[in-house]
């Protein structure tokens, strides 16, 4: 008895302290861009390496400022992702509840090719894109990035699946035959019975928007039209190498997404749960 | 626009009867994905197939060269270096990646672990640094000098200093942690998520029937995972075939030690201005995706049967 409660007393401490190392591997690339992003660029390839933070934060930031647009970029970012993600969330929700609750013929067929389109790699249609933005005139125009993205098949699909089991079919005949239009069916009782589906499909999108880098990379050229990552990567593209500088831009501009994911983390982490185990 | 439809519904006069006006709103309601679709996705793709067979700068006319942009990048030993990088870059980062997420997961999901919300959050932050950051965090971690601090912390093992971006595996194996880094924490909760809807009466039989602790995890949670483990696997896999800004990034441009087949692709498309050889490339892409997918969905069935 005594050597078996010894036994799940090693083991459990064995467990834990896996677990620990593994979390301050996980979070140490974080800290230590911090770390660097406070030091002179000659710390960085110094022996023994900087493991505490020093007293250049201001002066890093300051040169990322005289290299790049900073605030112009977090901006665009900011605008991108905030405009895609109401529009995401606006025509993915009309979307799935048309395919959750409305009548019309061939639905489930239509909602099929929805479901097949996600496993098609964007990339294939990268050059045409590429040229119909240019076409447009939308190129190092935010529009590029903003209009293409306004509802996806992911969106459909996620709302769809939730409004299904969300709102119960008489709830919507009761106020059709009191005379609601069919878009004030959607407005006053779907919209405000799905606002944790909002949520949750407005931070997948908005963090996935605000980290994109091929497309933007591909038609955003001119700076002044730069994301946040594609400015970041111009700094790191700079003649010559302050990685000070450089890693004190990736912090500053990595810091609102983490802040946000730790205020909202639980939020995040369960509907990352849902999207998958619901496929 | 109210009242209108408040007529119709009580009065309905010639107008559209109740199941028409549901069908018509339901078309209407689904029809900006199809149209935005239509312009920025379908077209685009048979556009590509179409590109793949002309020879094109981006400016000037396009003439049709019929499969010499194929004979072209299948003679061109980097092509197949990009294959052969994009896979071997896949196997590394995501294999070793999925066993450790899937033990991470079984061990958040043990009763005996406290803090759980504490480790889930450390090991899902990384996920929400974006692919340019950690690249750059990685290229000065990986730094090729003596005392880029993973060769220093090699040298404390008597390991001698590696050239992480120039030379063929360190490059690799590199842009391999990045993805396993990144990746690990949201893995893990997805297959947590798996974990926890397995009835916990299963369990307590095979407890009952004397099972070890291996033995439930092979014969119970591993079988009663396979959905979200197939799921998790293919995701992964697609994922792997189109890396493109870490080689980017890391290898600081294009680099033939971490060229990749979205990195060759955009290089003839925006470095070359060869459209044709780039769309050529999509579609190749586009081809191993689709061999790869019938490959996982295969392997999967047979785990099927096997475990029936």
């Amino acid at each position: 008895m005594q050597m078996q409660r010894k036994k799940g007393f090693v083991g459990k401490v064995t467990i834990h302290v896996l677990l620990i190392i593994g979390a301050l591997l996980s979070v140490f690339p974080l800290y230590w861009m911090f770390v660097m992003a406070t030091q002179p660029n000659h710390v960085i390839n110094k022996l023994p390496p900087a493991v505490v933070p020093g007293d250049k934060l201001v002066e890093n930031f300051r040169n990322v400022l005289e290299n790049v647009d900073f605030f112009g970029a977090m901006w665009n970012s900011f605008i991108v992702a905030s405009l895609t993600t109401l529009g995401v969330l606006f025509f993915s929700s009309l979307a799935g509840f048309a395919f959750a609750k409305l009548q019309f013929k061939g639905r489930e067929k239509l909602f099929a090719v929805i479901l097949i389109t996600m496993m098609i790699p964007p990339q294939l249609g990268l050059i045409p894109q590429y040229f119909i933005i240019t076409k447009l005139g939308w190129l190092n125009d935010l529009k590029a990035i903003i209009v293409p993205g306004l509802v996806n098949a992911f969106g459909i699909f996620w709302m769809r699946q939730y409004i299904k089991d969300a709102i119960p079919d008489e709830l919507i005949e009761a106020a059709k035959i009191d005379g609601c239009s069919i878009f004030r069916v959607y407005w006053n009782i779907v919209v405000p019975s799905i606002l944790p589906a909002f949520a949750t499909l407005g931070i997948l999108t908005f963090m996935f928007v605000w980290n994109d880098f091929l497309w933007p990379l591909t038609v955003l050229r001119d700076e002044s039209s730069y994301t946040i990552q594609i400015a970041i990567r111009a700094l790191q593209d700079a003649y010559v190498k302050d990685y000070g500088m450089i890693l004190s831009g990736t912090f500053w501009a990595t810091l609102p997404l983490v802040v946000v994911f730790l205020m909202f983390n639980k939020l995040f982490i369960s509907s990352l749960t849902q999207g998958s185990v619901k496929q | 626009m109210v009242s209108h439809n408040h007529t119709n519904a009580t009065v309905r006069p010639k107008g559209l009867s109740d199941k028409k006006k549901t069908a018509l709103a339901g078309y209407l309601f689904i029809s900006p994905f199809f149209l935005l679709f239509t312009i920025f996705g379908a077209f685009p793709m048979l556009f590509s197939f179409y590109l793949a067979f002309q020879k094109w700068n981006g400016f000037g006319e396009m003439t049709f060269v019929g499969v010499k942009n194929f004979s072209f990048i299948f003679t061109d030993p980097l092509f197949w270096k990009s294959i052969y990088n994009t896979i071997v870059i896949g196997l590394l980062g995501t294999g070793p990646q999925l066993i450790a997420a899937l033990i991470l997961a079984v061990a958040l999901n043990s009763a005996i672990v406290k803090f759980k919300s504490v480790f889930r959050v450390a090991y899902f932050v990384p996920n929400v640094t974006s692919i340019v950051a950690v690249a750059i965090i990685f290229t000065v971690l990986f730094s090729e000098q003596e005392a880029g601090l993973v060769n220093a912390t090699l040298s404390l093992f008597g390991i001698s200093p590696v050239s992480w971006q120039t030379s063929e595996w360190g490059a690799k194996i590199a842009i391999a942690t990045m993805i396993f880094w990144r990746w690990v924490g949201y893995n893990s909760i997805i297959f947590l998520a798996g974990l926890q809807s397995i009835p916990k009466d299963l369990y307590e039989a095979a407890e009952i029937d004397g099972a070890k602790k291996w033995q439930q995890f092979l014969f119970i949670t591993v079988p009663m995972l396979k959905p979200i483990i197939v799921f998790v696997v293919f995701t992964a896999t697609i994922g792997s075939l189109q890396i493109f800004a870490e080689p980017l990034i890391f290898g600081s441009g294009f680099r033939e030690e971490s060229m990749t087949i979205v990195l060759y692709l955009w290089r003839e498309a925006f470095s070359n201005n060869a459209f044709g050889t780039a769309s050529a490339t999509a579609v190749s892409l586009f081809l191993l995706i689709i061999v790869f997918t019938t490959i996982n969905f295969f392997a999967s069935n047979r785990l099927d049967k096997s475990g029936k």
